[in-house]
């Protein structure tokens, strides 16, 4: 049984941003969107291992800083042609702060 | 509410894109159905070629499989053909008695070859080459028999003639006119096409007509007859003498034809239901026969079949490229010039019949309008675009020949002929893309553009220095199918159809302020953009309203965001500040501790001549700038667009053969410009005298002191493309040295595209035109200066705001977890 962290206060990741939880499992990449959804992304590109969370956040997806693969922050899948999978974390929002749960 | 229905009659390639278009716009608009007349789903055409002469197979030729059909819910009617419209109905019905109903209909029923209406050209063993079918025949025939005979000396009758030749055949080609490929070469390109084809094995027979195919004892033909009463031996006889728009169904449901289905600049017939686009159509009088203006008509189809009504096809400039490996050919544009008839054009001529290289360049008033090249097709792509945006070519006639020397210059062993590449040679350095990997991707996903072909194989995405290269691939590959795309009208990124210029000069007219008022007001297609066009964005908004647009963070690449250079590991550089380059034993010594404290791995000098420390962790950044800032020093811009350092030399502070005081005059201007955003990174170098010891001749800026002044070149690049500076002007005195660097630099910032460095910037608008700017006109260089100063006004250190205001702070926190205990919510 898994229980959910409470990470920070939403209003503390800027839109369109990110911020990186250092956890067991490595750093955690939490992503705001535009619409206050959150996701969470292992904070290591498929490709070469590049930090997402520095890359920039549109749509649903976020750019590598390194070399520009596009990774779906939902399910952590690269945007086709290019393959490759970040693992992906459940985070939620609840009153106002970002949790997430390690599994 | 129910779906309209669409019908496309024709399953090509022109007919296909227009439906592929049309879903990447509408994927839900319509219930598609498609009839095609022969048995296959859409294949590349195109590649008919190398499939007969054994390079590829058709499964590899396949563009969309049958799964592509059902995946979009297409209903295929395969090796059905249409035969009748019933327009009051709006129905189509197939000569099976298939029926569908339309809203829309699209005719792409392409073209059929010509037949010459000579006796016996219905016999056995004489065939066109259009499709699969006549590809299959000509390869069983290859296998049984000996004599081919190709009537028509162009594009494809010389590659059916090769394909013949390379599958065994004796092959003979027969021409009507005095020279081969008249439509696409002039003669001496031809002749020297001739000797290389000949040298091949095969045979020509040039102003020949034909007069009579004749018949043999077992029933196939056998002989070919001229006019002058020569007769050859042809156990197989290819028609390649043209093709015609195939209007037969158009015309039996009474649509508007003349010489192709007549189409408008919507690509609608005159009956507005119906479009058409591909090789049946005529617009203004034209019918396409390469794939390259198909693509383009139906991109303009689809937008209007989406009900978004803003496309038009306004007609193609063509370029040719034959497909025989090994022939290095290309022609564009009005490449016949005074000859051709069209008067006020000049030749530019090179011919090397022994080295095999002829080029010919057809100008007209200072732009090039046409282009023949035969052995050294290197520079095609450029010449191509060059002829397609009309650009002016005052500046560049004196070495338009030698072409662009955009390839070959680093990452690809020099190297600047694909042609004479092997499979396994490098040509994208960045990414270790091989032409191999290259053209197996062009042919087995299907690729027509450079963007397709940088998303699959990575080649040219990185520093772009092998795209002139990537470019002579994708049109040796796909011949005539390859067009460079507009540069002039280009869009910024998929979000949009605007070009970065109409996108600065909007945001200019109608003061937008914001990156979504732009979105909005430009309807962007995107919600909030992508990673190319937000950071463009963000800084033409900032570059053009200084002090009214505020930076978005968000929409800056993280080196900007974060004010230190991300390296692989994810971890950051600094390279702290030495104006003009000069530092002191007390700042070394702060530099030292900050090494040491943070357990830096790596110390060295930067190609700026500073020193960069590297390996930072990015929670370690605001305490290395804290403590350079408690020794008065400041970080360096040595990742941003944006101003990076001045280099200099000794100068006559102490060099014995120095001019002028270079090192003064470095740090004034690394003063003057501290936190300059630019379009793209800017070096500028100040040296004290001509031997030019900082090599100012390779950056943005270069000044060159001398004995009465100093010389300003601007435009330099040492980095993918070596550029060398040009000359702008001389000037006097140090405050002239920063008003008129001041000036280029404030007007590159206002009209440069985002990412274009300043040679790019300098070739796309002239020196001529910043000349006039910034050396002949004093009011608008004061103008430009005084905007540059305004700007710079209120430039606030980052890295002491990151230091002291815990907002932007955060941007480095790490944020750290207690797992087990602690909040937990079950």
């Amino acid at each position: 049984m898994s229980d959910w962290i409470k990470v920070c206060r939403l209003d503390e990741i800027a839109p369109l941003g990110s911020r990186v939880v250092a956890s067991s499992q490595g750093d955690i990449a939490i992503f705001r969107m535009a619409d206050d959804r959150v996701f969470g992304l292992h904070d290591k590109c498929p490709h070469k291992g590049g930090p997402l969370s520095q890359g920039i956040v549109h749509g649903d997806t976020v750019t590598c800083p390194l070399h520009g693969l596009k990774i779906g922050l939902k399910d952590g899948e690269a945007v086709a042609p290019d393959k490759g999978c970040a693992k992906s974390f459940a985070v939620k929002l609840d009153a106002g702060s970002v949790w997430l749960k390690m599994s | 509410m129910k779906k309209q229905k669409l019908v496309v009659v024709g399953n090509g390639m022109a007919g296909i894109r227009a439906v592929e278009e049309l879903l990447k716009l509408a994927p839900d608009l319509y219930d598609i159905a498609v009839f095609g007349a022969e048995p296959h789903p859409n294949y590349n055409r195109i590649l008919l070629s190398p499939v007969l002469a054994g390079e590829m197979t058709i499964n590899d030729i396949i563009l969309n499989p049958l799964g592509w059909y059902a995946d979009n819910g297409i209903r295929l009617h395969v090796g059905k053909q249409v035969t009748k419209i019933d327009r009051t109905a709006r129905k189509v019905i197939a000569a099976d008695g298939t029926e569908e109903d339309y809203d829309r209909l699209l005719l792409a029923t392409g073209s059929t070859p010509f037949m010459l209406p000579i006796p016996g050209n219905d016999l056995p063993g004489v065939i066109s080459y259009r499709d699969i079918k006549d590809t299959d025949e000509m390869i069983a025939t290859a296998a049984t028999h000996k004599h081919a005979v190709v009537i028509g000396g162009g594009l494809l009758g010389l590659e059916a003639a090769n394909g013949l030749k390379l599958r065994g055949m004796d092959v003979t080609v027969v021409h009507l006119m005095p020279w081969l490929m008249e439509r696409q070469l002039d003669k001496p390109a031809a002749d020297m096409l001739k000797t290389s084809l000949e040298a091949r094995g095969l045979k020509f027979l040039l102003e020949r007509q034909t007069e009579a195919l004749i018949r043999g004892e077992s029933g196939r033909v056998a002989a070919l007859r001229f006019k002058d009463g020569l007769e050859i031996p042809a156990d197989l006889v290819v028609m390649a003498a043209g093709i015609r728009p195939n209007t037969a169904l158009a015309e039996s449901a009474r649509l508007y034809c003349n010489r192709g289905i007549v189409v408008n600049d919507t690509m609608q017939t005159y009956d507005p239901r119906i479009y058409a686009v591909g090789e049946c159509v005529a617009h203004r009088g034209v019918a396409y026969g390469l794939v390259a203006p198909l693509f383009e008509q139906a991109k303009v189809c689809a937008n209007h079949l989406a009900n978004f009504g803003i496309a038009r096809y306004t007609g193609s400039v063509t370029s040719t490229k034959l497909k025989v490996t090994g022939i290095d050919l290309f022609s564009c544009g009005d490449f016949m010039g005074a000859q051709g008839g069209k008067g006020g054009t000049d030749e530019i001529v090179l011919h090397d019949p022994s080295g095999g290289v002829y080029k010919k360049l057809v100008v007209k008033d200072d732009t090039l309008v046409g282009a023949v090249l035969y052995g050294d097709t290197a520079d095609g792509a450029w010449y191509f675009q060059l002829v397609k945006d009309g650009k002016n070519i005052h500046e560049l006639r004196d070495h338009l020949m030698f072409g662009q020397n955009h390839v070959g210059d680093v990452g690809h062993a020099g190297v600047s002929k694909a042609a004479a590449m092997s499979d396994e040679a490098e040509v994208c350095g960045c990414n270790g893309v091989c032409k191999g990997d290259i053209v197996k991707a062009i042919k087995s996903q299907g690729l027509f553009t450079l963007e397709d072909v940088r998303k699959h194989t990575k080649a040219s995405s990185s520093c772009g220095s092998c795209t002139g290269l990537v470019e002579q691939i994708l049109a040796s590959t796909v011949g005539g199918a390859y067009t460079p795309a507009d540069t002039k009208d280009k869009p910024m990124c998929g979000c949009t159809d605007h070009s970065h210029g109409v996108v600065r000069q909007t945001i200019r007219e109608r003061h937008l302020l914001t990156i979504s008022e732009v979105m909005h007001y430009m309807e962007w297609k995107t919600s909030n953009g992508c990673a190319s066009c937000r950071p463009a964005l963000n800084y033409y908004l900032i570059s053009t309203w200084p002090g009214e647009a505020k930076d978005d963070p968000q929409s800056r690449f993280v080196n900007e965001r974060a004010h230190a250079n991300i390296q692989k590991d994810g971890s950051f550089s600094v390279v702290p500040r030495m104006w003009g380059g000069l530092t002191t034993p007390a700042e070394l010594r702060v530099i030292a501790d900050i090494a040491e404290k943070y357990e830096v791995p790596t110390v060295k000098m930067t190609g700026g001549a500073r020193i960069d420390l590297l390996g930072i962790k990015k929670e370690d950044l605001p305490r290395v700038w804290a403590d350079l800032g408690a020794a008065g020093m400041v970080s360096g811009h040595a990742y941003g667009k944006s101003i990076r350092t001045v280099k200099t030399c000794v100068g006559a502070e102490h060099c014995r053969f120095g001019t002028q005081r270079s090192m003064d005059m470095g740090v004034k201007l690394e003063r003057m410009l501290f936190g300059m955003g630019a379009p793209h990174k800017v070096k500028l170098a100040v040296s004290g005298c001509p031997r030019n010891c900082a090599e100012a001749g390779i950056k943005d800026i270069g000044v060159i002191g001398v004995d009465s002044g100093y010389e300003l070149y601007v435009a330099g690049n040492g980095g993918i493309k070596t550029e060398v500076a040009q000359f702008m002007c001389k000037v006097k005195s140090d405050e002239e040295v920063m008003e008129y660097s001041g000036a280029f630099l404030q007007l590159y910032r206002e009209e440069g595209f985002y990412l274009e460095r300043t040679c790019h910037y300098v070739a796309r608008v002239g020196l001529d035109h910043v000349k006039a700017a910034v050396v002949d006109d004093p009011a608008k260089r004061k103008d430009l200066f005084e905007r540059l100063l305004l700007a710079l006004k209120d430039y606030q250190d980052p890295w002491q705001e990151a230091v002291q205001k815990p907002v932007v702070r955060r941007e480095y926190e790490l944020i750290r977890i207690k797992e087990i205990a602690a909040e937990v919510q079950s």
